[in-house]
């Protein structure tokens, strides 16, 4: 047959049914009409004919529906109609379809928004050339057992490495930097983070500028000619997007630099805040660009075809160990390690975002089974109605899709309300996500769509499946059966509610367990003890320009004409210089020895994070001295040979002795020299999510240019500290007009940007398992009110027969808690999985926490009561006589 | 009984050629050239009808039966014809195939 005749017979059935149908009833009655006709001519009479006419055609109702089968688009006939019986019934109870449509629409925007990030995060391939083929290499410390094994790199080491092995198609180095960039004549002048990236960076990454060049090998040299790449959102914001400024020159740290060429919008590795790139080595002073014990870079190395990953970094490591043994009293690593681009990137966020991800299907899980629960109950009041249909010939494959269509427009208007809601959230969540890289990434594309489109399939399956099975299984018989007096219910149906609660009530433990773990974390991160004042206190950062201020004298004499001046402002109680305030980075950190205790073996290094400060800020930071003193006014200029050290050096390096008097020995200035150690002080936190770290103090007030010019002023005030931010700025402009200002932050801004990523994982899962334990509570109420409903009969003969009421109230509870305990039994053994694996995201808590335990207790038992009250009050106040006589 | 599909199939379309016969006709046809052995309920005629005027081995026209009224007169097309014969073949060889067994036990 033609397709052709097959198109039109198709199209004529779409939209000729009603005719079709008419057409056929017509052609039925004709021949029936025709039998009864013959059979009168054989003599019977009329009525005899025509029933012996029908014996011999059968059921002409059920002939209608085989030869309807037959036709075209049948199924969508069924379809339809099963839709509008579907909308129908679900008009009929607005209340259950709205609380399931957004039940749903929570559960499935919620996934489809982490999925949309996990995808676009986790999955993506990096915006590069053949990125796949892009790994990072790190140095390897076998002595090392704190951090995950990959240090940053030094810039010998990467240079050897360059030039002496070939197992890489090619390796680049680049490394964070900072810079105050400005207009020629430091007009403007802001601090911004900048980096330096070696010559061959950009063509390894594929990555090519919109406008000007990229740097050549003879600019990649630490004397060379200035030059600088800017970021497309630095060409926007600062140069209007203006190409003229290509071979023009801009100040970078008042240095005067010829802007080269512009890298594209896409571009924003490896942190969307870089604002310039510089090249690799102008980054460093000829010396430090040979050194191999200073560790900041990070390389990124290009497979070469036909050279496994494993043999090229071997190759790397093998010459990473001579490097070592030629520089055996150095901190120099022995082995290289290498992990994938894409790994090295999300390292921080894979964990957190599969935490969320699986919390969020939990939460769907959750909402699936009380849609599901919902229906089941729905089920058990039209019971009657499908024994009579599945009795009168109503197929059960029908009477499921029919039921399934339910659940599917359920999940469809929930999954279209979801998509929105999510469209919404994946944008703040993206947003509002502190550090996430690929963040500007984030967004919807097809397989998020295909995902959510999977995801109604799945959650319309689960929801709507068990309920119509249940329901019309062999026993939906039964249901005619049972008198109008049944007194027992049916068992069957009230045994599957309650498992589906008990695996409810197991996810939201596991749920709650995790949200708890997760927040009890971040409230000690919150109250953890900074070793010092942190309620008042406002910090700001300046950095002196090393041209004009190139001697000890004059950076001095700027530091105490600054103090000077901001102590006598109104609402200051006390100011203080330091390199950098406590909870606000590392800043640094250098190896030593100690003169009067042995040297230290090769391999375990003395290493102690490095700051100055000067003699006021123990003090005005309430830093309690335990030791000797601290600096005093005398300690200035070359008289700088004197250190304060902290409690965890102390307890480190001289195992708690005195360390008065003693001698560190190590590079401050410009060559190694001794220093001794006046006093002791308390610790302070680098990271509050970092353990204590051992600190050396120098005083602020030698001046040495490079080491105290870049410092932060730390405030006490009596009143609010930000308002204490204008008129600091003014002294400092007064004191020299074009110092940009930086950071200004109070302490509680400086703690609340270091946990904002995990006070927001921490609020995330919490909600999450918040909503579950509403949804687990709502599912409990319904179910206890369904088996009270169903008991009332037997309740009331029981009362009537003279049970105690307490008695009946007992059993009832004990009905209902049962699942409650099964399942948290089940959610506690989840929890265990859960904790596991999020372990390393917690901080100093255990996975087995007797405060979350309780607090999870608490919450589950608290809801389940709260549930379960109001059906047992009403199964205690039943009237026996009432009971009995409305059924 | 014996498979409607297996053994009406081929009768039905058998019957409606050469000349266009309705749904009435058709039964009564199968009835008479069986020799009665073939006593099927003649509503079941309908769904296989209408399934091969969906595959278009026969189409339906209306026109007047010889009591003068109208009714759906289905006749062989082109496939139905092609189909018809390979349906005969078919069911000639797996006849005579039962007939060795047959003959042979």
């Amino acid at each position: 047959m033609s397709s052709r005749h097959k198109l039109f017979m198709q199209i004529r059935m779409l939209f000729g049914r009603n005719r079709a149908a008419e057409r056929l009833q017509d052609e039925l009655r004709f021949h029936l009409d025709q039998q009864i006709s013959e059979n009168i001519a054989s003599g019977m009479s009329p009525d005899d004919a025509r029933k012996a006419a029908i014996r011999a055609f059968g059921d002409p109702g059920l002939i209608r529906e085989q030869v309807r089968a037959t036709w075209n688009w049948y199924n969508l006939d069924k379809l339809s109609r099963d839709l509008k019986y579907g909308v129908r019934t679900l008009l009929r109870s607005p209340g259950f379809a709205i609380v399931s449509v957004l039940v749903m629409a929570l559960g499935i925007g919620a996934t489809t928004s982490l999925f949309t990030m996990v995808s676009a995060v986790l999955l993506r391939p990096l915006p590069f050339r053949d990125s796949g083929k892009l790994v990072m290499l790190y140095e390897h410390f076998r002595d090392v057992k704190s951090g995950d094994g990959f240090n940053a790199v030094a810039p010998g080491d990467y240079r050897d490495w360059r030039s002496q092995t070939h197992g890489f198609e090619d390796m680049a180095a680049m490394r964070g930097y900072g810079g105050i960039v400005s207009g020629v004549h430091s007009e403007l002048p802001e601090v911004v983070q900048s980096a330096g990236g070696s010559a061959n960076l950009f063509p390894l990454l594929g990555v090519t500028p919109v406008y000007g060049r990229l740097f050549t090998e003879a600019e990649d040299q630490p004397n060379a000619e200035p030059v600088v790449l800017l970021t497309w959102s630095l060409f926007q914001r600062r140069f209007a997007g203006d190409p003229s400024i290509i071979g023009k020159q801009i100040h970078l740290d008042t240095i005067p630099t010829t802007v080269i060429g512009v890298l594209p919008n896409w571009f924003n590795y490896p942190d969307a805040r870089i604002q310039f790139w510089m090249p690799y080595a102008q980054t460093f002073t000829p010396q430090d660009y040979g050194i191999h014990d200073g560790h900041q870079s990070t390389v990124v190395a290009r497979i070469k075809a036909g050279v496994s990953v494993g043999a090229a970094t071997r190759e790397v490591s093998a010459l990473q160990y001579q490097i070592h043994l030629a520089n055996a009293s150095k901190p120099v690593a022995e082995d290289v390690w290498s992990r994938p681009m894409i790994n090295d990137v999300i390292k921080d966020v894979k964990r957190p975002l599969l935490v969320l991800l699986c919390s969020v299907i939990c939460m769907l899980l959750i909402a699936c089974l009380n849609v599901s629960n919902l229906q089941v109950a729905r089920a058990a009041a039209r019971r009657r109605e499908v024994a009579i249909r599945s009795a009168l010939g109503g197929s059960r494959l029908a009477l499921v899709r029919e039921q399934m269509t339910e659940s599917l427009l359920i999940s469809v208007a929930g999954g279209g309300l979801g998509l929105l809601l999510s469209l919404a959230s994946t944008r703040w969540l993206a947003a509002h996500w502190h550090n996430l890289p690929r963040a500007d990434t984030v967004h919807m594309d097809g397989w998020v769509f295909v995902f959510a489109v999977g995801l109604v399939a799945a959650t319309a399956m689960l929801a709507g499946l068990l309920p119509a099975i249940s329901s019309t299984g062999r026993e939906s018989l039964n249901a005619l059966r049972e008198s109008s007096r049944s007194i027992g219910g049916s068992a069957s149906r009230a045994r599957l509610r309650k498992v589906m609660l008990t695996a409810e009530i197991a996810l939201t433990v596991t749920l709650l367990a995790a949200a708890g773990l997760l927040f009890h974390s971040f409230v000690r991160l919150r109250t953890a003890d900074l070793g010092c004042r942190t309620d008042h206190v406002l910090t700001m950062r300046f950095g002196l320009p090393e041209i004009r201020y190139n001697t000890r004298e004059r950076v001095l004499n700027f530091h105490q004409s600054l103090l000077e001046r901001v102590r006598r402002l109104p609402g200051v109680s006390g100011a203080a210089l330091v390199s950098t305030a406590p909870a606000a980075g590392p800043e640094g950190d250098r190896v030593f020895t100690i003169l009067e205790r042995p040297a230290p073996s090769s391999s375990i290094q003395y290493v102690a994070l490095t700051r100055t400060a000067d003699p006021q800020y123990f003090s005005v930071m309430q830093i309690p001295i335990l030791r000797g003193r601290v600096f005093s006014e005398n300690e200035r200029l070359h008289n700088d040979r004197y250190i304060v050290v902290s409690r965890q050096f102390v307890n480190q390096y001289f195992a708690g002795d005195d360390p008065i008097g003693k001698h560190v020995r190590g590079s401050w200035d410009d060559k190694v020299d001794n220093y001794e150690i006046i006093g002791e002080v308390d610790d302070t936190l680098y990271d509050v999510t970092k353990p204590v770290s051992p600190t050396i103090y120098y005083p602020i007030l030698s001046g040495i240019p490079n080491r105290t010019s870049e410092a932060t002023i730390v405030l006490h005030t009596s009143v609010d500290p930000l308002s204490i931010s204008t008129p600091v700025q003014q002294q400092i402009s007064a004191l020299e007009p074009e110092l940009p200002v930086y950071n200004a932050l109070t302490m509680d801004q400086i703690l609340n940007k270091t946990t904002a990523s995990q006070g927001f994982a921490a609020d995330l899962v919490l909600a999450f398992a918040g909503i579950s334990l509403l949804l687990a509570g709502v599912g409990l109420y319904g179910m206890l009110s369904y088996l009270v409903a169903q008991r009332s009969v037997e309740i009331a003969i029981r009362i009537a027969l003279g049970a105690q009421r307490p008695e009946v109230l007992r059993v009832v509870l004990v009905d209902g808690l049962m699942p409650v305990f099964f399942g948290a039994a089940a959610g506690f053994a989840g929890a265990a999985v859960a904790g596991s694996l999020i372990q390393s995201m917690l901080y100093g808590a255990s996975v087995y926490d007797p405060l979350v335990v309780a607090g999870m207790a608490g919450c589950l038992l608290f809801t389940a009561v709260v549930a379960c009250v109001v059906p047992a009050w009403r199964v205690s106040r039943v009237d026996p006589m009432q009971a009995l006589r409305s059924e | 009984m014996i498979s409607f599909r297996g053994t009406l199939d081929p009768l039905t379309l058998k019957t409606v050629w050469p000349e266009p016969k309705h749904g009435w006709a058709i039964a009564k046809r199968i009835r008479q050239i069986s020799n009665e052995v073939l006593q099927v309920q003649q509503g079941s005629l309908y769904p296989a009808l209408h399934r091969f005027e969906q595959r278009g081995w026969i189409t339906a026209i209306r026109a007047q039966s010889e009591a003068g009224r109208e009714g759906r007169f289905y006749s062989l097309t082109e496939t139905g014809r092609k189909q018809l014969e390979k349906e005969t073949t078919n069911w000639s060889r797996s006849s005579k195939a039962i007939d060795i067994v047959v003959a042979k036990t």
